[in-house]
């Protein structure tokens, strides 16, 4: 034992109970990140035995990693140092829901799929579909700032989180923002934790505003034989009047993973493998409102499907929409499942819609050139996730995946994209460019973290830049 | 005046692009709010090179500065609390590129508001934050703000559509934030700096994104008797989940004072009306109009209007529009509160802003963005009487204090400036402002910029509100 976890190992359980500690190897091997296992993992029960647990990690200079269902700490880098896991699990009540203002707030520890349950029976939602969705909690959910389908019609978590608690890097329990729908009270602290991975602050707990759940919804596939007649679909809706609530396209191959074993298992419902094919492309739509919206709906994104050429056109009602629609909430879960494949490398580019189709050429060439398996889904609003899929995971595939994402961070830059690898096998993480190509402004992201965690020990080195 | 810095700004800018002089000055010791602070000079920068040249002075000189775009702000966010430079951006005012296919448009800072979408309408997209004083108020200045208006309930405000920034650090350096395209990799640096109020950086290029115009508007007015059934309807549109594009409300003084000067139509006898946006597919917005007429009904409406056309729509948004103008017709000066509720308090707050009203004997009208739950109570006085304006501070206090303890916020879309500053700790201690405080300074180390704004001022906030006297002749309201 070293001589940082002896120390905490004496200190900890003063401050959130014997029993909230883990110090046992073998236990802690659960808390590992990208293979670093912390010298001790606690469960503090109050936002005070967080801010405590903190101050002493800055204190005697340990690292600490917040964590949930510890479904996407995956992403980003491998820890330069991890002293102590913090297990926000017991983090899990609702503090505030009021139904009728539209306002909600939740700790950081709380599922989120029981929030999406407690705003149901009010038929309300939080437009948060986001990967690991049946596990995944509130603060894993902001703090990794991953995407929602629905950020076609209700943007990111950006645009409806309200304000938050948190506790900076020195431990001291701090609040942004506030309760209501509207406010510019002080700065918005609480925009910078949003997809920062936990190195700005711990998230105790997140204020949101909620939605009202649509009455009725549908889900619109069509199928093409090339990527030029569905990206020309995405562009014919995009200028239109129509305004979906989600809009993906899916790569060939995409069926194939969907149709899976592995997805069958972390999707919900039975997936009809007819509705998209796997030599296909598909356009995915998903619609809410009033019968007559519905139908117009419908009629519109028939048409102009059709006149593009479509293969296939499928309606999904709610009998069949949750099986396929599911699976494309999940589709980075289903990638990442081994049975997929055993060293899944998943990029996000986002780049302006016209050059969408230019730069999934160019990422579908690169991931071919290096014989590399690949599916691709693209959300509408300006989002690839590309799946590179190699069939082992050895140094000559880490080498062809290497080649390829370094061909894929040179087109995103050319197509000025924003280009990141938030999946990779651990070990190769080092020999890729995780982060992509560093921003013009890092020098100001340095000052940022700086401020909330002087000391560099909040999951130090995950982030941009060894953040 | 420091001769030496005045002969660098003229070097700089050209002489006819600096002010110096009192009578010059007076015009920029004011904005939209009753706070007053003259600067020592205003410069007018064509380009970033001249901003860099400008902040440059100001930090070989040891001089205060401060950015301004229409001086329409509502918090004195644009004065100079602590004199020095006011960096006027109403010159660089170029619409620089607009992307339909992309859906953004590039701006410098001094492009008013208004004028982007006039610009854009044509090509069928629209940039969504529209303050009442859009026609004369700066995306730059709304940067600052992070300003809301009407159609921030279903469209949100500035920071939900501002892509990326080019800024000018307090440090002269310059920086480029976010990107065109979405979700830039690392922290949200645009998220900070929009609504930063001018503390962090001045703002040079501003990235927005546009929204395709709806297919059909339609706009309704629905007239109560009473404020209870007006504020009742607002909460049961919110509880039932119907999202209007817009929801304001105009007590009935405020009414009267707005038709006396506009002429939109708005019924004279009534005690509140509500004008509500309802935008979509024609198919949505037939069945919004529906389930909203419901509402206003259940709640005793005496009537609900739905604009025949265009035209009428116009007039009634324009009465809207004015209202703070068509005040000033009746009175020298007015006080706006900028208060947040959550929208299941609108009835007693509305009460107890009329019992404050009472209490202290001040007239107060009622225009709100209610959808949201902004209140913007507007308390008439005159400025040029110390005691009245002592007294109706005291009574603005109270009713944000009420606010608060309904789980409110102080400002929801004006800014805290120095109107508010001293207000801050009834929502955060000092821990939260701790931190806030530790961020501008690492951006803005020597509070060389925007000097004594948003974070109050170490000095205790028991001590009495005061401020100079106007230059001449009344606060323009």
């Amino acid at each position: 034992m070293s001589t940082a976890s002896k120390t905490a190992s004496m200190r900890l359980p003063d401050i959130v109970g014997a029993a909230h500690v883990i110090q046992d190897p073998a236990q802690l091997a659960f808390y590992e990140v990208d293979g670093v296992r912390p010298g001790a993992a606690v469960r503090p029960g109050s936002r005070e035995e967080i801010a405590e647990v903190v101050k002493f990690a800055a204190a005697e200079n340990l690292a600490v990693i917040p964590s949930g269902a510890r479904t996407k700490l995956g992403m980003g880098l491998p820890p330069r140092k991890f002293d102590i896991a913090l297990d926000m699990t017991r983090m899990d009540r609702v503090l505030a829901y009021d139904p009728a203002d539209l306002t909600l707030s939740v700790e950081a520890g709380h599922s989120l799929q029981k929030v999406m349950g407690v705003l149901g029976d009010h038929q309300q939602f939080l437009p948060l579909l986001v990967p690991y969705f049946s596990k995944t909690t509130i603060g894993g959910t902001i703090a990794s700032g991953v995407d929602s389908p629905l950020r076609q019609f209700y943007g990111t978590a950006r645009d409806y989180v309200l304000g938050m608690e948190y506790v900076t890097g020195e431990g001291v329990l701090a609040k942004t923002g506030g309760k209501v729908v509207k406010n510019v009270t002080g700065y918005d602290l609480h925009k910078l934790m949003i997809g920062a991975l936990g190195t700005l602050g711990v998230i105790v707990s997140v204020n949101f505003k909620t939605f009202p759940a649509p009455v009725a919804s549908r889900g619109f596939v069509a199928t093409f034989e090339t990527a030029e007649r569905v990206f020309e679909v995405r562009k014919q809706v995009a200028k239109s009047v129509l305004t979906p609530i989600t809009m993906e396209i899916l790569s060939p191959r995409v069926a194939e993973l969907f149709a899976s074993d592995a997805a069958a298992r972390i999707g919900s419902g039975t997936f009809a493998p007819n509705v998209i094919s796997a030599k296909h492309w598909a356009f995915t739509s998903g619609y809410a409102g009033n019968d007559k919206v519905l139908a117009r709906y419908e009629r519109e994104l028939r048409a102009m499907a059709e006149q593009t050429g479509a293969e296939q056109v499928t309606v999904l009602d709610d009998n069949t929409r949750p099986a396929a629609f599911s699976r494309k909430r999940e589709f980075v879960a289903i990638a990442l499942s081994p049975a997929t494949s055993p060293a899944t490398t998943i990029m996000k580019l986002s780049a302006q819609p016209a050059r969408l189709k230019e730069l999934m050429d160019e990422v579908g060439r690169a991931a071919e050139a290096n014989s590399l398996p690949w599916a691709a889904m693209v959300r509408g609003v300006g989002v690839i996730y590309i799946a590179l899929l190699p069939a082992e995971r050895s140094e000559e595939a880490r080498g062809r995946v290497g080649n390829a994402t370094n061909r894929i961070i040179a087109a995103g830059a050319k197509a000025n994209a924003n280009v990141s690898i938030p999946w990779a096998p651990t070990e190769w993480k080092s020999a890729l460019e995780v982060w992509g190509n560093q921003r013009a402004d890092f020098p100001l992201m340095q000052k940022v973290k700086k401020v909330f965690d002087p000391q560099g020990i909040l999951a130090p080195g995950r982030f941009v830049g060894g953040l | 005046m420091d001769t030496k810095l005045l002969n660098d700004l003229k070097r700089l800018l050209g002489a006819e692009m600096v002010l110096h002089r009192p009578e010059e000055l007076m015009l920029y010791e004011y904005d939209g709010s009753v706070e007053l602070a003259r600067p020592n000079y205003v410069v007018f920068p064509q380009n970033r090179e001249q901003v860099v040249g400008i902040v440059e002075l100001a930090n070989r000189y040891q001089v205060p500065m401060v950015g301004r775009g229409a001086g329409t702000g509502l918090s004195g966010g644009a004065l100079a609390r602590k004199g020095g430079i006011v960096v006027s951006f109403t010159r660089m005012n170029r619409i620089v590129e607009v992307d339909t296919e992309n859906q953004f448009a590039v701006v410098q800072p001094g492009v008013v508001n208004a004028e982007l979408s006039a610009v854009t309408v044509p090509l069928g997209l629209f940039y969504a934050p529209d303050p009442s004083s859009q026609r004369a108020c700066t995306i730059g200045g709304n940067v600052a703000e992070n300003s809301g208006g009407p159609h921030t309930l279903a469209y949100g405000v500035t920071s939900n559509h501002v892509l990326s920034l080019e800024v000018v650090l307090p440090n002269a350096e310059v920086a480029r934030l976010g990107s065109r395209a979405l979700d830039p990799v690392g922290y949200d640096l645009p998220g900070l700096f929009v609504g930063s109020e001018g503390t962090l950086a001045l703002v040079t290029q501003i990235t927005v994104r546009l929204l395709r115009l709806p297919e059909a508007t339609k706009t309704l007015l629905a007239i109560f008797d009473t404020l209870d059934d007006t504020t009742e309807t607002v909460a049961e549109l919110t509880a039932r989940g119907i999202t209007p594009a817009a929801c304001e409300m105009l007590d009935g003084w405020t009414l009267r004072a707005v038709e006396a000067y506009v002429h939109a139509g708005f019924p004279l006898d009534s005690a509140a009306v509500l004008l509500i946006d309802v935008d979509g597919v024609k198919e949505e917005v037939e069945e919004h109009v529906k389930e909203v007429e419901d509402v206003c009904q259940k709640h005793k409406a005496r009537e609900v209007r739905v604009a025949k056309d265009a035209r009428e729509r116009d007039l009634l948004w324009k009465g809207r529009k004015n209202a703070f103008g068509a005040v000033g017709r009746f009175s020298p000066t007015y006080f706006v509160q900028d208060g947040v509720i959550p929208r299941t308090k609108l009835p007693q707050t509305i009460r107890r802003i009329e019992e404050i009203s009472k209490k202290y004997g001040y007239q107060i009208g009622n225009i709100f963005h209610a959808g949201d739950g902004n209140l913007h109570p507007l308390i008439l006085f005159d400025a040029r009487d110390e005691k009245q304006l002592r007294e109706v501070i005291a009574a603005s206090d109270e009713i944000i204090q009420f606010c608060v303890e309904m789980g409110g916020a102080i400002t929801g879309e004006h800014g805290v400036g120095m109107e508010k500053d001293r207000l801050m700790p009834l929502l955060f201690n000092e821990a939260d402002l701790d931190v806030m405080r530790r961020v501008r300074d690492a951006f803005n180390p020597a509070g060389i910029l925007n000097p004594e704004k948003i974070l109050p001022t170490k000095k205790g906030c028991g001590e009495i509100f005061s401020r100079p006297m106007p230059t001449a002749g009344a606060t323009p309201a």
